[in-house]
Order: structure tokens, then sequence, then C-alpha cells
């Protein structure tokens, strides 16, 4: 019989507190196929892991319980230090005597010690069923793929070219650069957008490791991280030709998809768009823009005059979880101060008025711009947000109001830039589908976890940077965009991928090539072989889920390590107590 | 819209009525009664973040000592006495533009009827003695007649309210239209109105 | 097309020229109204200023009347409308009110009669075709400003959005089938002023004399409304406005669009005399 450690852990008072641990080791000392139990005070400590080292030598354990958390925390762990001690880490076993133990029992002690036991037992019983399992080892292509040209796209284009390997780019409209593109200059530096996004560019198209393709989209993503196939869709410049595809291998993909503003239209109390005078920020900033469609004049788009009274709105359609979008968009603050010293500059006598609730200006020298803004240009902040905008003879009249006076207030000007909230851009909840990744309420993208993952999403292999997966600026962007090509990097510095081999196999004398488990499996994991008519499992999509188990009328299908001789088994031990 | 005058707190705390502290530039503030009139209202006021939107829309705020905004923010800082002599709860006039508008949902309005129900519940004059004069009859008209009867409605408006000579010549040219009927329709279920009457007035609730 | 119908106080007096136009285009149009029998007065501003049961209780009062019919109930005062919504919501949201009232009225509420307003009847169940056979007078040339004020669209919650409430469109297609000319303008859900008619006049001179002049500076002839107060202010407080501006009830233009008898009777209640306007654009 395999010679079996039980290594039950106090976790302090988090399983102490409610289990007799001591009374747990007593019970199990004599269990079949127990040769040692033992408790300690934090097995996954260095003494914890030492011990369990230590006693798979001297005592030359074949199979290893520890009692504690959940596997989810320390599973590898405690495989690692088996392996350490030239114990094969499949050997080794969690038993959750925490979170579905003492956390869950702490009234009645009694009864919790109880189940402890037994369910140390049943998981004793399974390493008795145990094989020694060999990580799958899976190819990896060492291409990236990266959605969407703006400057996020192309800055992780970069990092992941410049490091050696080869990157396709691939964004839906007619030119790269996204909206940085439309602006004019920068905020603090007032930097000509379009001089940083040369340089970008320029590196792009000079870096023959990097392949773009324009007016293209991903039409379908399969496969796996290290293996995915990408189905590109490529329009023509001309309306009447029909999309031609492509099919691509890539082993990670990068969404940059960027961002859009809430349209006007959503505005009823701001004109909903039905006033020329009544524009929103992006349309402003291309006013601004020298190479923008008034070649940099700032001009009514009623009549072409130069405007000598312009509001700026802050907060149109941002926390508003009434009407909008509940959330900050973090950039307006900013750009509107840019915006207003940028009219002031060019128009010296213009009067502007910004109308705010809150300045949110957390970067380097952020701050120091607004108030520059109110002191030297002579930018009117009023805290108050504005109820209504229209025009009437000529004038966009504002309806607002002043937070320190308590006063309505109305403002006649000729020109209102509202700055709308930033949105993901159109089509990112489709695009999430066809690439399984998730969103958040607002068609954001997901990272993996809010403060340590913030460039991966949930789905191994594809990561996030930019505002496609949450409102931010130009270095912010820039920094994640720069992460996830790590990341990327990362990846593609492995020879190959290593995948837990705990997952489905197909005992072929028992398959009967019936196919039912195959449209079982949620991952798309199994197809029938061609010839032998048997169900084949795909081990790098696997993810051991045993719905294919549960469809398989024979009982072919089976996962490794938790096949029916082991569940039998446990089964056997728990009902033995009673 | 004229801005109207620039009224600060502190030439309010000195013009306020006697009580004790009025002349105290520095407010004491009373957590629990943002949590009294939330719960009279049925209004989370607490999500007012005092973007001044409801304000900025409100039709008679510039006629108002204090915008809706403000009366949410005196409500939150427990300023009670001050609240309830404000002419603010009296001229708004249920317009529901600040709940329209509101970000967070709140309906300035409704916190404005809570306060003034509050305000005659504790024996506080209106500070528009006539809106309160005119609400009156409207409703001693429906408790009688079930109905509105204008003339006498108004009649009783102008003795009570002291304002006996304005509008004349409106009401006169109404009159003589034939806009104003003398005799009052009574409806014939006036047990059961009087019978709602009777039922204590309260907030919401 | 049947509902019942609840005229309100003012249809009888102040409004009566909304009252006749209203029942003779609805007759003409085949919209039967059924009066809800022996009404009481909705409340209207001054009851939720002074008692917030008693301002939901009695527009109960009346819905609980209106059942028997299953028809949905149509209102053309918008302060009417306003309270009997906001009555019907709490009737349907909150189950201990439910009780109290049901107890109080003895009476089973099954919520068959949903109020509606005039303005979105003749809107939105007519349908233009239907409106548009019956015109034999179009009111070719006239320009009108729609003006809906406040509790008609307000607030989206309670209304249902039978009409934008920030730019409602539902009276210029009405105005445009009879043959109008509506012209854009920015005053059409400002306030008018209410209740502050008489006890605060110097407010509505303010508010009402803005709208009126807007409609002036908009190059319009008349405005249009669908509500007694708010007609009722803008006739009367137009100081300092000029040249004055007639303020007609969508009924009454539908009416003459009709060419439905007893009309100079509606445009003699009026205190800005429509007369002059309409027969100097041939329209009587």
């Amino acid at each position: 019989m395999k010679r079996i450690g039980v290594f039950i852990c106090h976790c302090g008072i988090n399983i102490a507190g409610t289990v007799d641990v001591k009374r747990v080791a007593e019970a199990l000392k004599d269990y079949p196929g127990v040769v040692l139990a033992t408790d300690y005070m934090y097995m996954c400590s260095d003494p914890g892991q030492s011990l369990i080292r230590q006693s798979i030598k001297d005592q030359a354990l074949e199979g290893v319980v520890v009692a504690a958390c959940s596997p989810a925390m320390h599973e590898v762990t405690f495989r690692k230090a088996s392996a350490q001690a030239g114990l094969n880490p499949y050997q080794t076993e969690i038993a959750n005597i925490r979170e579905q133990v003492s956390w869950v029992h702490q009234g009645d002690k009694e009864a919790a010690t109880e189940k402890a036991i037994e369910h140390i037992k049943t998981i004793v019983e399974k390493v008795k069923y145990n094989e020694s399992l060999v990580p799958l080892s899976l190819s990896l292509v060492k291409k990236a793929l990266i959605i969407g040209g703006g400057i996020a796209g192309l800055q992780a284009a970069l990092d992941i070219a410049s490091a050696g390997y080869p990157v396709v780019l691939v964004e839906r409209s007619d030119r790269l650069g996204g909206h940085v593109g439309q602006l004019s200059g920068v905020y603090v530096n007032f930097d000509a957008a379009h001089d940083l996004l040369q340089s970008k560019l320029q590196a792009v198209q000079n870096n023959p490791r990097i392949k773009v393709f324009l007016r293209t989209e991903v039409e379908e993503l399969g496969g796996y991280v290290g293996n995915f196939t990408a189905k590109l869709k490529h329009r023509s410049g001309n309306a009447d030709e029909e999309p031609t595809f492509s099919e691509h291998a890539f082993g990670a993909v990068v969404v940059a998809t960027g961002y859009s503003l809430r349209p006007l239209a959503k505005f009823g109390e701001y004109g909903g768009g039905r006033y020329p005078d009544i524009i929103d920020a992006l349309t402003f900033e291309q006013m601004l823009a020298a190479d923008g469609p008034t070649g940099g004049e700032i001009r009514r788009p009623s009549d072409g005059a130069v405007p000598r009274e312009v509001i700026f709105v802050q907060c149109a359609g941002s926390r508003d979880p009434e009407h909008h979008m509940p959330y900050c968009s973090k950039i307006c603050c900013m750009y509107t101060a840019k915006q207003a010293t940028l009219y002031k500059q060019r128009v010296p006598d213009g009067q502007a008025y910004v109308f705010y609730i809150d300045i949110r200006s957390q970067g380097r020298d952020y701050e120091e711009f607004v108030q520059s803004a109110m002191t030297q240009q002579d930018v009117l902040y009023v805290r108050g947000k504005v109820a209504r905008l229209y025009e009437q003879d000529g004038k966009v009249v504002a309806w607002a109001a002043d937070t320190l006076t308590g006063k309505p207030i109305e403002v006649q000007a000729d020109l209102a830039v509202l700055a709308t909230a930033v949105m993901p851009a159109e089509g990112a909840v489709e695009l999430a589908q066809k690439l399984r990744i998730a969103t958040d309420e607002h068609g954001f993208f997901s990272e993996a976890h809010p403060k340590l993952r913030p460039v991966e999403s949930l789905t191994a292999g594809i990561f996030l940077a930019g505002t496609a997966q949450a409102p931010k600026d130009i270095p912010e962007t820039v920094a994640q965009a720069s992460a996830a090509a790590a990341k990327v990097l990362s990846l593609f510095s492995q020879r190959e991928l290593v995948a837990e081999p705990t997952i489905a196999y197909v005992d072929e004398e028992l398959c009967s090539g019936c196919g039912l488990c195959i449209p079982a499996c949620p991952y798309q994991a199994r197809e029938m072989h061609p010839w032998k008519h048997k169900a084949v499992v795909h081990e790098a999509l696997c993810q051991g889920c045993g719905a294919c188990v549960v469809a398989c009328p024979n009982k072919a299908c089976k996962l490794r390590n938790l096949t029916p001789s082991h569940v039998l088994a446990m089964m056997d031990a728990y009902l033995a107590e009673v | 819209m004229t801005a109207g005058a620039t009224a600060s707190l502190a030439s309010h705390t000195r013009t306020q009525a006697p009580s004790a502290g009025a002349t105290q530039a520095v407010l004491r503030v009373d957590p629990t009664f943002l949590r009294t009139v939330e719960s009279l209202s049925h209004e989370n006021i607490r999500l007012c973040y005092y973007c001044l939107k409801c304000t900025a829309g409100c039709p008679t705020a510039y006629a108002m000592d204090y915008g809706p905004a403000h009366i949410l923010k005196l409500v939150q800082l427990g300023q009670k006495d001050r609240v309830l002599r404000s002419s603010a709860i009296w001229l708004c006039v249920g317009c529901e533009t600040c709940w329209t508008r509101c970000p967070n949902g709140i309906a300035a309005g409704h916190v404005m009827d809570a306060l003034k129900q509050m305000a005659l519940r504790e024996g506080y004059a209106p500070a528009e003695r006539r809106v309160l004069v005119l609400h009156r009859q409207f409703l001693n008209s429906i408790r009688l007649f079930g109905r509105v009867h204008e003339l006498s409605m108004l009649a009783l408006y102008k003795l009570l309210s002291g304002d006996l000579f304005t509008d004349l010549d409106l009401g006169a040219r109404m009159f003589l239209r034939g806009k104003i009927p003398i005799l009052p329709e009574r409806i014939k279920g006036m047990a059961k109105i009087q019978q709602l009457f009777r039922k204590q007035p309260r907030g919401q609730g | 097309m049947k509902y019942s119908y609840y005229p309100g106080c003012t249809l009888k007096s102040t409004a009566i020229e909304y009252g006749w136009s209203t029942e003779a285009v609805c007759e003409a149009l085949g919209i039967e109204l059924v009066e809800i029998e022996d009404w009481n007065c909705c409340g209207a501003s001054s009851a939720h200023s002074l008692d917030h049961r008693l301002a939901l209780a009695l527009p109960t009062r009346d819905l609980m009347r209106a059942q028997a019919l299953r028809a949905d109930i149509v209102m053309p005062c918008a302060a009417c409308y306003g309270r009997m919504a906001a009555a019907d919501h709490r009737m349907r949201t909150d189950p201990a009110w439910r009780k109290e009232m049901e107890a109080e009225f003895q009476t089973e509420y099954i919520g068959a009669a949903r109020p509606r307003t005039l303005l979105d009847v003749l809107g939105n169940d007519l349908g233009p075709e239907a409106l548009a056979a019956k015109v034999k007078r179009p009111l070719t040339g006239l320009r009108t400003v729609s003006y809906y004020g406040c509790l008609l669209i307000r607030p989206p919650d309670l209304t249902n959005r039978w009409d934008d409430p920030e730019h409602p469109t539902v009276m210029d297609r009405i105005l445009r089938t009879l043959g109008a000319e509506p012209v854009p303008w920015a005053h059409t859900v400002e306030c008018c002023g209410a209740s502050l008619a008489l006890d605060r006049a110097d407010v509505v001179t303010v508010l009402s004399g803005r709208i009126a002049q807007g409609a002036n500076d908009a190059g319009a002839d008349c405005i249009v409304c669908a509500c007694p107060l708010c007609q009722a202010n803008l006739d009367s407080r137009q100081k300092g406005v000029s040249p004055k501006v007639p303020v007609m009830y969508i009924t009454e233009l539908m009416g003459l669009a009709l060419d439905l008898p007893g009309r100079n009777k509606w445009y003699a209640k009026h205190l800005v005399d429509p007369r002059p306007l309409l027969r100097a654009k041939g329209l009587e």
C-alpha cells in the first residue's frame, strides 16, 4: 500500500480555533495507508515546507495529504515542495479543512473536528489511486497580434518587435494613430500630438517585424495561449468590393481598441446635437489642430466667426448614474484646462468659462497646469453643473449655477464645448465575445485583478492596453501598453508552455464513438478522430471541468487522478463513518 | 434671468429671527436632521454631490433665498431653523425639473414639500405668507365642494392675504368673459372627501 | 376609441374654452369620452405642498371610480395628469399603500385605467392619417411654437416618456398635420410660473413674459399649449411683451382645422384675442 503522510495545518487560529487539530492527527495516525500524521502551525511557511520535504525523505513517503486552506491558495506551493524532495507533485493533494470546514462551522467545534477527520480520510483514499503525472508541454507561436492602431497599439507593437518578435497590428480605420491623431497640443507642454505620433508611426513603419493591416478587423479568434488562430477581415478602399479574409497563428494578443465619446444626441438638455455651435471636445480639438479641418483656426460652425466667448462644460455624461455614465472619465478636467488655455492664447481678448463639479488633476505638474489656466490665462472657473444649453439669436445660452453663492447663473456665449463621457470604442462588446474575454457593465474590457494584474484579461494570452480597459490619458496608456508588451515578452521567453495534466483522457477500449462528449465540452476541446472513430481530447484546451465525464455513457472518458475508482473510494471513506 | 441679490450666509444669520445662537456666524451641525428629512421625503439626499444642476434649471431659483441644492446642503448640515424659515421651500412650484435632470435621481422638489409640511407642523410662519394662504384656500374649497370653486376661493384668498387690490382688473376681465362661475358645483361624495381631510396630514409614508 | 374622461376643475371655469374645444374635437374624431362619475379635484400643487397623504388620496378616489370602464383616463390638464400619474404609480409600486387605499375606498385596485394626457392620446393613439383625413381648413401660413410647460412631460419616471422631456415633438407633429408651420424655439419645456399665478405674480410675469417674448423672437404668430394654467399665465402676464402673443389651446386649432362649429365662443374667452391674427391669416 502506498505510504502516505498527512500534515495538518493550524493556520494560526483559522483552522485550530474551530478544529481540534491534535485530535485529527491522532485519528489519522492509524488509518490504513497513513504512516505519518502530524500537525504544524503554518504548513505553507518555510519550516512547514521543510517538514514535508524531510518527512518524504525520512519516511519514504509515496503520497502526501496537506490538510489546510483551499488548494487555490497553496496547492502549487506544496506540490513544489514535494517535487523538491523527489516525490511526483501529483501525489500531493490538499484537504481543504479551512474554507470547507473551520470557516463554515465555527459554531460547532465537535462537528467541525469530525468533518475534518472525514474529509482528510477521503483525500487519503484519493491519493492511494493517484498516478504520477507529468505536466503537458505545448508549443508556442512567438508572434503577437495587436488589435487597434492607436497610441497603445503602436507602443505595444514597438516594444514587442524591438525584443525580436514579429507583430501583426490590425486597425479597422484607414489610418494609424487613433484619437491622438485628432489632437492638437497635449497637456502639459502643448507638444504637438502630430509630432508625438509621427515618431511612433515612423518607428512602426521602419520596423520590418511589424506588419500593419489597415481597414482590417478580427473576424474570429480560436485556440489558446501560445496557439491562437485568428481570422482577419480586410476591407478594401471601395465600398463595392467584398472583403477578403486571411488566417494567422499567434501566441499572444494585445487588445488596444481605444475609446469613443458619448454622442451629443444623448444630451437633450444640451440641445441633443441640434445646435451647430454646441460641440464636443474632440470636435473642438480638431479645430485647434494645425492639420485639422479649420487649419488651426477657432471658428463657430454656424457662421465661421471667431468666438469671443466660449463655455466649456465638464462632466457632460460622466458622474451621472441616473442618465449617463456613473464613472468619472478622468481626462476631461485636464484637457478642458488645455483647450481653454489654447483658446485664450489664440483669441487673447476672448473670454473662456469652465463649468465644473470638481477638478481632478492628479499627474505630474497637472495641478499647476490647471491653476495656470485659472490665473495666467484668466479662464473663469465656476463650480456648478450646466442645466441647459440652447441657441437663440446667434448666441449659445447656458443656464448654470454657482455653488459658492448658491445662485443661478446665465451666460451667453458664442460657442459651447462639452467634455462628453469617455466610453468604450464602438463594437467593443462584440469583440469581447469573439475573443471570449470579459467586459464590465459599461463595455470596458475587464482586467484580471484591479490592483495586481492591470494588463491581463482573465483569458490567458490576451492582454489589455489603453482606454479600452478604462479611461486614462496618454502617459498611462503608453505605460500600460509597455506593460502588456512585457507580459507578452515574458510569455515568449519560454521555450514552451506548461499546462496542468489533470485533464480528461479517453480510454479507447471503452469509447464507442457516440460523440456525446463533443457538444458537452464548453471549451471546444474535443473532437472525433477522423478514422479511429474515437473521441480525442485537445489537451491544451481542456480545463478538466468533467462535463465530458458526465456525458459519456460508457465511462470511457475520465479525468486523470479523478477517475471513477478515485471517486468511489472517496465515497466509501465518507460512508464508512456512518 | 437676473442673478438676483447675492445672499451670503453671514447676512442671513443677522437678519434671521432671534432664536438662541442666531447671531453666530459659525454653524452648529446636527447630522440627525438629514435622516429625518430623508425619511419624511423618501429622497436620498445624501447622494447629492452639490453639482447645482437643479438650481441651474430651477425656474424660481432666481427669486429664492437659497436654491434647491443649498436647501439640501443646509438639511445635510442640520440647519433646521434656517431651512424652515426660507422662502425657497414656498417658492418651489413642483415643476419636477430638478428630478428630471439630477445625476443622482434626487427630487429636490419633494424635499421642499416635506419641509413645508414640517414648517407648518412646528409652527414656523411661512416666509411667503400668501403662498400658504392660497394653498390653504385651494384645499378649503375642495373640502367644501369636492372641486375648486374659484370665486369663493379667490375672494377668501384676497381677504385673508390682505392683498385686496392687485389684479382686480384681471379678475374683472375673467369674470366678464364668463370664466369664473358664480355658483359652486358640489359633488355627491362629500362624506368621503371630508373623511380624507380629517386624516392627519403627514409626510411621505 | 373610448376613454374615461377627467376634465379637472378649470375646464368648466377658467379654461372653459379648452373644455369646449376638447369635447368638440374628440367627438369629431370619434374619440368617446366617458366622464368619470362624481369626480373630485385632484388636489393640484396645493395638496402635495401641504398634505402628502391627501395629495395621493384625492386622485386615488378618481382612479378607483374610473376602473369600471377598463379604459385609459384622458386628461386635458397637465397638473391633474401629474397627480393621477403619481397616485397610480404609488398604487402599483407600494403594496402597503395600496392596501391602505383599498381599505379607505373599499375597492380593489386593478390598475386597469392608466392616466394619459390629452395630447398623448391625440398625438399617439389617433395617428396622423386619421386626423389628416378630417382636416377641412388647413392652417396654412400660421407659424406656431409648441409650448409644453412642465407636467406634461416631467418627471420622465412617471410619464413613461410618451414624449421626450427635453425636446418633445408630438405637438409639432399634430400642428404640421393641421397644415400649420411649427417653428423651432428654445422655450418648449420652460416653466410658466404655475401656481404662483396670484401669490407671486411677479415671478409669473418674469417666466411667462420670457416665454411669450421668445415666441416673438422665434417669429411665431401664436403659442400653442395643452395646459389650463400655462394658458392662463401666458395669456394674462405679458406685461412688457410686444406684440402680445395669442395663446391657443391645441384643441382650438384642431377645431379650426376640422371646421367645427362654435369656435368663436372659444376665441372670445381669451384675454389676448386671437381673432385678429386668425383673420389676418385668412383662417377665419
